[in-house]
């Protein structure tokens, strides 16, 4: 079942509804006489509407959007396209019937093409002012560098809630709380709460991505951004709270409950000894936790020469390290 | 009786510096912060007019959704940085972006036993748009593509590795160097390599090419097959999007293959 793309005079976007899915739909031009033999002979209507149940529909709209403005049927051998509709033709009345709805299409057309282009203006607008202000808070950040003018504590950050707002990057980075603001402080004290229980469970760890969908996922709704939420853990040390962030050599940021580490390397020695060795997978079966964490686990201990490694294609694997023990 | 004018000659200090500048035309930090307060307060009541107008227009056209990101990223504005931003509180564009991270996550970790943390952009798309059921609002993949890349804030773990007219994404952080990259470009054609592949196409000796294979064999982003016709295969499990998504059964995969 096919329909050449040169019967199409013009498609439009349906959005979904309750009970209605996402739909396109392309109006078509009167069928050829010679045209294939179908599913139906003739219609009333002189578009068809594609219903996409479960989306696809803006990828296939763009796309069908490029065939039409490419028109790349014109270009070829004529043996399949016919009338192009824009000459008399015989039965003048389906030709002014067509050309009725090419009109109303148009208007259409140009209707929507006045709502984007409306918002796209008044978002020009927008972004003019928000221009001034990113010029206004550099003017304000070099001053602050070049220490012209008395800023008290308050001032800087006010200063950086203004930034925090308009989402222009921090160049001035003041001690004790990095690019962070009140709201990252306070954000750090709920965090140190939420996420104690979970810690515990995991083994006195979690991997900045879990905490990331922890988080948003109990929240619902006024998501925290990743930003956020890096900047509010870097302060959780600082505001002596009992979580604090690590990154790890390769990269890989982590929440872990204070005071643990040692007790932590310490089981792990103590697991992989039982075991004889081990790679992170089967560590990570053993102790509950996520692989990734695992391996940074694992790592910690060779790092600190508890725990010595056997590389191969076959994967990592851990053994005490007997050389340290056993000279 | 008198009073002792220290606190008198601080003040009177700070009048004359204040002075000084002013005549030097220059304007104070604290005067230009107070002015940004007001311009702040004003800025915020344009945006929530707009806002009231066109923030349908965000929510449902994703087109416009990349004109705000590019014209944003042109001042240099960040309307993603924060969800406590004024962008993301009025308009919404926040919640869209952080959710959509979390159900990439999400997906990444589910197929990660198959495919070693590696995906491509399209099946990633498929999987996400599954999750997120029939009601939800569709997304594009540019949305995607700028919710991992905001998830990047989160340490190390996600890349973006354009390959063929597409990308793959990673989500573990593998450490993949250029080497690996242009192997995996080179694989996307087939879905797996050979060392003579390697060899042929980019012009390496044996060991270079064997060392990033066994790499990719390391990472799980690769499995080996032995048994292929000629020398081993190295498949990519993330390249197998064709076959998965037809749901063939394993008689018809083999009789497809090359």
């Amino acid at each position: 079942m096919a329909i050449l793309l040169s019967q199409i005079v013009f498609i439009e976007e349906q959005a979904a509804g309750i009970g209605k899915s996402a739909k396109i739909v392309v109006h078509l031009h009167p069928a050829p006489p010679n045209k294939e033999p179908g599913p139906f002979q003739s219609s009333r209507n002189s578009y068809i509407k594609l219903s996409f149940k479960e989306h696809g529909q803006i990828e296939f709209y763009r796309r069908l959007s490029e065939e039409m403005t490419q028109r790349r049927w014109e270009n070829m051998p004529v043996s399949q396209s016919l009338q192009t509709n824009r000459g008399p033709q015989p039965g003048r009345i389906r030709a002014v019937g067509i050309v009725g709805i090419e009109r109303k299409l148009e208007e259409k057309r140009k209707e929507t093409d006045k709502n984007i282009s409306e918002a796209f203006e008044d978002l020009s607008k927008l972004m003019v002012k928000a221009k001034e202000m990113v010029e206004l808070s550099k003017s304000i950040a070099n001053k602050i560098k070049d220490k012209q003018g008395d800023i008290t504590e308050d001032e800087t950050i006010r200063f950086k809630s203004y930034l925090l707002s308009m989402g222009i990057a921090n160049p001035v980075t003041r001690e004790t709380y990095g690019s962070g603001t009140q709201y990252h402080m306070q954000l750090a004290k709920q965090l140190a709460g939420i996420l104690q229980a979970p810690l515990e469970e995991r083994g006195g760890i979690m991997s900045l991505t879990e905490v990331y969908c922890l988080v948003n996922r109990a929240r619902g709704m006024e998501l925290l951004s990743p930003e956020d939420l890096v900047n509010a853990c870097k302060m959780l040390e600082a505001l002596k709270l009992p979580l604090r962030l690590r990154v790890f050599d390769s990269g890989v940021m982590v929440i872990e409950l204070q005071h643990k580490e040692e007790e932590m390397v310490a089981s792990a020695l103590e697991t992989v000894s039982e075991k004889g060795s081990l790679t992170s997978e089967e560590f990570a079966k053993l102790v509950g936790m996520s692989v990734l964490l695992a391996k940074e686990r694992l790592l910690l201990a060779e790092k600190m020469g508890h725990l010595c490694r056997d590389d191969s294609v076959e994967g990592l694997r851990f053994y005490p390290n007997l050389f340290m023990t056993q000279s | 009786m008198h009073r002792r004018g220290v606190g008198a000659g601080a003040i009177a200090k700070k009048k004359l510096a204040e002075a000084k500048y002013k005549e030097r035309g220059t304007v104070l930090a604290e005067d230009q912060l107070a002015q940004m307060s007001k311009q702040l307060d004003m800025f915020k009541t344009n945006l929530e007019e707009f806002a009231s107008k066109h923030k349908q227009e965000i929510r449902k056209n994703p087109e416009f959704r990349v004109q705000f990101q590019d014209m944003c990223a042109t001042i240099g504005v960040d309307p993603l940085a924060s969800g406590k931003g004024f962008w993301s509180e009025m308009l919404g564009v926040g919640d869209f972006y952080y959710e959509l991270g979390v159900q990439i996550i999400e997906v990444c970790l589910a197929l990660k036993h198959r495919n070693g943390g590696l995906i491509t952009l399209e099946e990633l798309h498929q999987q996400v748009l599954k999750g997120r059921g029939k009601f939800a609002q569709d997304v594009s993949q540019d949305d995607l593509i700028r919710a991992i890349k905001k998830l990047k804030a989160l340490g190390t773990g996600f890349g973006i590795i354009p390959v063929g007219g597409t990308y793959l994404i990673q989500s573990v952080p593998a450490e993949l160097n250029m080497d690996h990259t242009v192997v995996l470009q080179l694989a996307e054609k087939n879905g797996y390599v050979t060392v003579s592949d390697v060899k042929a196409s980019l012009k390496w000796e044996t060991e270079r090419a064997r060392q990033v294979l066994e790499h990719l064999l390391k990472e799980g982003l690769a499995w080996l097959d032995l048994q292929a016709p000629g020398e081993a295969h190295y498949w990519l499990p993330a390249l197998f999007t064709d076959l998965y998504s037809q749901e063939i059964t394993a008689e018809e995969a083999r009789e497809a293959l090359p």
